[in-house]
């Protein structure tokens, strides 16, 4: 069980900014462990793709529990976390220091550059998500409900994924 | 501090942990509604700056981003009230799905769910960088900075962002002190 923990530590401290960045790291440790077959990992990373939260959180969940149960569970999730709790009380530190200091300019472009990347992102995730009209509808009505009501997002994802039951299943 | 804020911290990680299909910025959605609009706990500039920051360390980005405004609400309880409330959800789910439902990958409703919360997802994450945009991008250099930082992303995908945010920082820091130093020669 030390080797789940350590394992898992080592994924959550090694892979930098979340997500797909994580998966190539977690199918090798994964694989040279003998934990899961390449077939059942990519099955878990299909789960977690379509289930909430983070991919490495759910692989952790998932194979820990496949090893030692629901204590093994825990135990990867924990490990797959720990390090961001020591790393991120450090940044938060650093973050009010450079806030506070004659340098919190560079936190202005700072912000611009992130709004960047999530535009880059949204770019980059068109492609894959739109796969026939349905899709350009659903997500036209998304955003013009997010932007014109005030309808929470979580009721636009609950609706549009009920939209997909009754669309995929039903109509189309 | 209050056992109620601490309570406000888990529960809405924990809602935004549940919310968050689709991995990563999907999360931003939910937590600019709930931590930006609704308990104002940070404005957009800050919004930005939270990312920045836990998108340059390791780890997922829900879960430092939960730790990171945990600590900065409520010291050390709130990281662990954050972080138990992003980790919650996914743990929950995922032990449920390996303990009665491996066949979820077979089951299509489920399957169809997801083919429609897909591009919903998009479209939402569109509309958080839209409204930090219109906020953030005031003058022309911060808009050159934006375009900057777009074009870099796109055409150099193997440049790891967390060196197009330092050199942002950076670049920030030298127009700005340049500035000042044409207010003092005019």
């Amino acid at each position: 069980m030390w080797t789940l923990f350590i394992t898992f530590f080592k994924i959550g401290l090694f892979t930098f900014g979340g997500g797909y960045a994580m998966i190539p790291l977690m199918q090798e440790e994964i694989i040279a462990h003998n934990w899961l077959t390449l077939a059942e990992f990519l099955n878990i990373v299909a789960i977690a793709e379509m289930t909430p939260g983070p991919i490495a959180v759910n692989s952790a969940t998932f194979i820990g529990y496949q090893l030692y149960g629901v204590g093994g569970a825990a135990l990867a999730t924990f490990g797959v976390v720990a390090p961001s709790l020591i790393i991120m009380v450090i940044f938060s530190h650093l973050l009010a220091k450079l806030r506070a200091s004659k340098y919190s300019v560079a936190l202005r472009g700072v912000a611009i550059t992130v709004t960047a990347l999530i535009a880059a992102a949204v770019l980059g995730l068109i492609k894959p998500a739109f796969t026939n009209y349905a899709d350009v509808a659903i997500a036209l009505t998304a955003f013009v409900l997010v932007a014109k009501t005030k309808i929470s997002p979580i009721l636009i994802i609950l609706g549009s994924g009920l939209l997909g039951i009754v669309l995929y299943g039903y109509i189309l | 501090m209050s056992m109620q804020l601490i309570w406000q911290i888990f529960s809405s990680f924990f809602k935004i942990g549940a919310f968050t299909i689709g991995g990563g910025y999907a999360m931003l959605p939910v937590m600019q509604r709930d931590i930006v609009d609704r308990l104002g706990w940070l404005d957009e500039q800050e919004f930005m700056e939270t990312i920045a920051v836990t998108q340059s360390a390791p780890g997922p980005i829900a879960v430092n981003t939960a730790i990171l405004i945990g600590k900065q609400m409520a010291g050390l309880p709130g990281v662990i009230a954050g972080c138990l409330g992003a980790v919650l959800p996914s743990f929950l789910i995922i032990l449920a799905i390996a303990i009665f439902f491996r066949n979820i990958l077979n089951w299509q409703p489920a399957l169809n769910f997801f083919a429609g919360v897909r591009p919903a997802v998009v479209a939402l994450i569109a509309h958080v960088a839209w409204k930090m945009a219109r906020k953030l991008i005031g003058n022309t250099a911060s808009l050159l900075l934006f375009l900057t930082s777009l074009a870099l992303i796109i055409f150099v995908p193997k440049l790891h962002p967390i060196f197009i945010i330092l050199g942002s920082g950076i670049a920030t820091v030298i127009w700005a002190s340049s500035q000042k130093q044409q207010g003092k020669e005019a």
